[in-house]
């Protein structure tokens, strides 16, 4: 019983090399180089599931990548869904099963590698069929980059099917040059699924697919290709197409050329006794082929009226066509128009051949219906690309060799290479071609008239869409989803052009056909995601504390790609709990943090002062060398884009700080006004973020620590005042010491190279344990710097929110002539009374956490909507120095309401709060000096 | 001092031994080291100004005038290498410990010329790449042309390895320099050894 469809010889399989799989619930046998299309086949079976939407029995009707019907799901080595019978290469261990439609995604994640590679060349050629490997033969000759990428096991292309064994031989031994030749790259088991401009070409390498379980863990399973060529060379064969007919669904209707290649390629006949209907020539040599492995031909029926009605003792029914096909869930007999009938397990058709135009349609080539091919074929493309072979209509082997021949030679020469000698090709006997005919649809029962199998259309639902008026095929396809399945299209795009334009009497070539779009094949996620995935999706970046941080418990927060210590619990506590200790160790002893993701600019030039002076909206130039500023940069709208401290090093140099997500935004902000408004200045600015490592050092007792670790320096109020910076060296490191605080506590910022910073933490660590430092992360930052009403631009601001909104009107300068935000502080917009202005807010019952985000309104009872909303919350924290939990918001007019009680709408409750000023701790501001 | 100088921690210092079993693993297919504390000066100054000619004259190197080009002086331990980052920008790579020296050198050579010179050595580390499959690994992550006929000795660019910003340079026999910058340096090396998975020797 087993293998009982197996020719018994021939084929390019290892017969040596049985492989057991298991289809549908049932054991199976088959060699190695089988697909599991032609292992069923070669088991007797060719209905693989049913269809869709109808149910219908559907089977393996074509043998490559443009199977409509044979979709599966594999379920194990591991699960994979929406694969198709007919290039699922067979393993042993394969299970699948026939997919009516949709498959399924493992639940479990996918231990196989993906990744993808990047690939330059002068040539690259799509399909290694006979033009292809001509072309990149006479190409790689040249002496030019040549990738060959081809989705079949081996070269060869359309010759697999055959039994040209010469052009064979002719294409093992093109193979065999291209893969000696270094500067080739020959990819098999890849397909080319997009082309974009510029001849970038991605495509999918199908890498240990075929080795099932067997397949090494360390090799990536797909690879993704993006290549990047000069000159692209297309010789992606032609796609057989099916015609409308009653009952072209049934298993047992096979594209010709499919048959042909089960035959020849994998020695498997699809079938005991088959009818043959064409429309030309192709057909005869499927059937020949056939007929000498075993198949039983009854009759061949060609539509042509002047065809020989004899060919090798079967009947030839010249002007013929089919009824329709019979049968249960296999074709049983085979009707024809004049009612005669054959029993028949097979019926091959052959409509004619598609040019694969995909890909050049892809990238804006157009496709041009040629009435005497029956088919679209290439007619321009604005790319550098040549087209050979059966993708430009040519069918003849010796054509084809011709074609990729001259492409691959113009394609080199192209790319400024002088086409070399190249291996003589082979010599086909091929019969000169006698004329096909183009059918579209045969009369009979349109409902059982199938265009697209996998989606289901009919002639009949077509018709629907005609007589709602659509006139274009683009809408047709949108309109009954032909062509949107899995195959997108690729056996009945054109027949559905074909059938349109007979629907509506027009010529197929004014209708058209529709734009093909990437990919070109079904790409599975895990491929294009490659190795972005877990801890490679998004890098993390660490300052040179981190393994300290790690190591001392720290728990992390995501600033942008930063990772910054949120929080370093102690056993047993919360959030809550430990920036309660964290902030109470500040304010009444001394504290670290590791600060060094703030943005550092060096900014230097005789010009320096003047362009700082332009984009902060405070005067900078009247900075004294030694001391220190607070600044903001507003937009040229006169919203709050930064801010930071910047400290002036010499008369012509100065450091500016920016927050720790804007570091590259503001660099580029400089850059862009120096490069393109004022080149005159002379300015130059450099990145320096991670060369300084910065450590802050806070809290009453943070001058004791920072006397102990810097001797030599004097560290008094009036030695070292505030914003004021100093270089020295602390705990024996060259260091610059500013006097900055966010915390209104004394304070300082310890900065030194990015290779001492954990030299540097370690000994600040230590010199504080006597006074009980503790370490602490931006959550305590946070709760510390609301306290003190210090905004952080980017939560308490939104890109809406201009320095006064702020209660910063300081911070704008009313002596300099101009700076960049200035003239809108003008608009009568920015001075209304009732913008929304940065405020404190303090719950009443002195115990409500206010959701950051929550908004504010005016009446106890809420109306009906719409509510008029008076502003939101921007930070809300516990705070351990108030005792209670307090909240900085944006609120309409809230300058002028302070004392004023508000509510904030929580769930079902409102929340009643009143506003004060946004300065809770020490307003006076004596905590500074320490 | 000295003592200090021993504290020193390089980027990648916790990552030399994962760095070293690449290498092991692979058969020497692939060999990534870092090479820490190299000297690295941001310099920028007009290229057409008398500031270029005596920056050039006293590193004893050209400064390259286009994209893509990295100049060096001779092999060797006291080696310096320019690369191209911008139409005023450049930066300068020499030995360990010479940032300091180098930088006064050509501040003063410069004069009253403007330009910066500032010191960004600690700002990147620095990754070696050699070996027969460096080259695809890189191109695993890098999306420009590395043939050796289009990015070999001399070739600089500022890139993208994977999702890190890079300055790469080639260098002799086909091995490559990778500056990273310090808060990348830990992911791109995570990268790097993932990647190198693909040329693991099996038995």
């Amino acid at each position: 019983m087993s293998q009982e469809f197996r020719t018994t010889s021939g084929g390019r399989i290892d017969r040596d090399q049985a492989v057991r799989f298991r289809f549908g619930g049932r054991d199976y046998e088959g060699y190695a180089g089988d697909t599991l299309a032609s292992a069923l086949l070669a088991n007797g079976v060719i209905q693989t599931s049913t269809s869709i939407k109808l149910g219908r029995p559907r089977g393996i009707f074509a043998a490559g990548v443009e199977e409509p019907n044979a979709l599966v799901q594999v379920e194990e080595p591991f699960p994979e869904p929406m694969l198709t019978a007919t290039t699922v290469e067979l393993y042993d261990g394969l299970v699948a099963r026939g997919l009516p439609g949709q498959g399924r995604l493992a639940n479990e994640p996918d231990p196989a590698r993906y990744d993808a590679m990047h690939a330059h060349c002068d040539v690259l050629v799509v399909g290694a069929g006979p033009a292809g490997l001509a072309a990149a033969s006479v190409a790689a000759a040249s002496g030019a980059r040549v990738v060959l990428v081809d989705d079949q096991p081996e070269p060869g292309g359309s010759l697999l099917g055959t039994r040209e064994t010469g052009a064979l031989d002719w294409a093992a031994s093109v193979a065999a040059d291209l893969r000696a030749n270094p500067e080739v790259r020959l990819l098999t088991r890849t397909t080319a699924f997009g082309y974009y401009d510029d001849n970038y070409v991605i495509a999918v390498e199908r890498r240990t697919n075929h080795l099932g379980a067997a397949a090494p863990a360390h090799l990536s399973r797909e690879r993704i290709w993006r290549i990047r060529a000069r000159h692209v060379v297309l010789a992606t064969g032609a796609h057989e197409r099916s015609l409308a007919f009653d009952g072209n669904d049934l298993p047992g209707v096979m594209l010709a050329g499919a048959a042909r290649t089960y035959v020849n390629r994998y020695g498997v006949r699809p079938g005991r006794r088959a009818v043959v209907f064409t429309t030309n020539d192709s057909a005869y040599a499927a059937a020949a082929d056939l007929l000498d492995a075993g198949v039983e031909i009854a009759a061949i029926v060609d539509a042509r009226p002047d065809a020989n009605p004899q060919w090798r003792g079967v009947e030839v029914l010249a002007g013929h066509t089919i009824a329709r096909a019979r049968g249960e869930d296999r074709v049983a007999a085979v009707v024809l128009d004049d009612g005669r009938e054959f029993a028949a397990d097979l019926l091959l058709v052959s409509a004619g051949w598609n040019p694969a135009g995909a890909l050049y349609s892809q990238v804006g080539g157009r496709l041009r219906f040629d009435a005497d091919l029956g088919a679209f074929r290439p007619d321009g493309c604005r790319q550098a690309v040549e087209v050979a072979g059966a993708a430009n209509g040519t069918y003849p082997v010796v054509g084809c060799l011709a074609e990729g021949t001259a492409a691959g030679q113009k394609a080199a020469e192209a790319t400024g290479f002088t086409a070399g000698q190249v291996r003589p090709l082979p010599t086909i006997d091929e019969r000169p071609a006698t004329p096909p005919v183009h059918l579209w649809a045969l009369p009979g029962d349109e409902a059982t008239q199938f265009v697209d199998l996998q989606r289901d259309v009919t002639v009949a639902d077509i018709r629907r869409a005609t007589g709602a008026g659509m006139r274009s095929v683009e809408h047709v396809k949108r309109y009954t989803t032909a062509g949107t399945a899995h195959d997108q299209g690729k056996t009945s795009g054109t027949l559905t052009s074909g059938v349109v334009a007979h629907l509506l009497g027009v010529d197929v070539g004014d209708l058209g056909t529709t734009t093909f779009r990437p990919p070109y094949a079904p790409v599975s996620f895990a491929a294009l995601a490659g190795r972005d995935r877990g801890a490679l999706h998004d890098p993390v970046r660490v300052t040179a504390l981190h393994s300290w941080h790690e190591a001392h418990g720290a728990l992390f927060e995501n600033v942008g790609q930063w990772k910054r210590p949120w929080y370093y619990p102690q056993a047993g506590e919360d959030l809550h709990a430990a920036v309660r200790r964290e902030c109470r160790a500040v304010r009444e002893g001394v504290g670290m943090m590791d600060a060094s993701t703030l943005g550092k600019i060096d900014v230097q030039g005789p010009d320096a002062a003047v362009l700082l002076d332009r984009l902060y909206t405070n005067l900078i130039s009247t900075l004294k060398v030694g001391a220190i500023r607070y600044g903001v940069m507003c937009r040229a709208d006169g919203m709050v884009f930064d801010d930071g401290t910047v400290i002036r090093l010499a008369s012509d140099r100065f450091l500016v700080t920016t927050t720790t997500g804007n570091a590259a935004a503001v660099l580029d902000w400089m850059e862009d006004f120096l490069q393109t408004e004022w080149p005159d200045l002379r300015v130059r600015c450099t990145s320096v973020t991670e060369q300084w490592a910065t450590v802050a050092l806070v809290g009453p007792r943070s001058r004791e620590v920072l006397g102990a670790l810097a001797p030599h320096l004097p560290v008094d109020n009036a030695d070292f005042p505030f914003m004021t910076w100093r270089d020295t060296s602390v705990a024996g490191l060259p260091a610059r010491v500013c006097r900055i605080s966010f915390s209104g506590e004394l304070a300082y910022e310890l900065n030194v190279s990015w290779w001492d910073a954990l030299a540097l933490w370690e000994a600040v660590y230590a010199a504080g344990e006597p006074f009980g430092i503790t370490t602490y992360g931006t959550e305590t930052m946070h709760v510390l710097r609301a306290e003190k009403g210090y905004p952080i631009i980017g939560q308490d601001t939104d890109g809406t929110v201009t320095p006064q909104d702020l209660g910063m009107d300081w911070v704008v300068s009313k002596k300099k002539p101009d700076f960049v935000g200035k003239r809108s502080f003008a608009r009568a917009e920015n001075a209304r009374p009732d913008r929304k202005h940065l405020v404190g807010l303090l719950p009443d019952d002195g115990a409500t956490l206010l959701p950051e985000g929550a908004h504010l309104v005016e009446m106890e009872t809420l109306p009906e909507p719409p509510v008029p909303m008076l502003g939101h919350v921007t930070s809300s924290y516990h705070s351990a120095a108030l005792g209670r939990p307090f909240a900085l918001a944006l609120i309409r007019g809230g300058r002028d309401r302070m004392g004023e009680r508000v509510y904030a709408p929580l769930g079902e409750a409102l929340v009643p709060v009143t506003i004060t000023s946004p300065v809770l701790y020490d307003p006076e501001g004596t905590r500074r000096d320490g | 001092m000295a003592e200090q100088t021993l504290l020193r921690q390089s980027p990648l210092a916790f990552a030399a031994d994962r760095l070293a079993e690449v290498t092991r693993a692979t058969g020497g297919a692939v060999y990534i080291a870092e090479l820490p504390f190299l000297t690295q000066l941001n310099l920028r100054l007009d290229p057409k100004g008398p500031a270029a000619e005596a920056g050039a004259l006293e590193l004893g190197v050209p400064l390259p005038t286009g994209p893509g080009a990295a100049t060096s002086g001779p092999a060797g331990s006291d080696e310096l290498t320019v690369v191209w980052l911008g139409p005023d920008e450049w930066l300068v790579i020499g030995p360990p410990g010479t940032e300091s020296d180098l930088a006064a050198r050509l501040r003063s050579a410069i004069g009253d010329e403007h330009a910066a010179v500032v010191d960004v050595s600690a700002q990147r580390t620095t990754l070696e790449l050699s070996g027969p499959r460096a080259r695809d690994l890189l191109a695993s992550g890098c999306a420009l042309d590395l043939h050796p006929r289009v990015f070999g000795e001399g070739a600089s660019a500022q890139t993208l390895l994977a999702r890190a910003q890079v300055i790469l340079v080639g260098r002799r026999d086909g091995a490559f320099r990778v500056l990273v910058r310090a808060s990348f340096a830990a992911y791109l090396v995570d990268w790097l050894i993932d990647a190198s998975v693909e040329y693991r020797v099996t038995r």
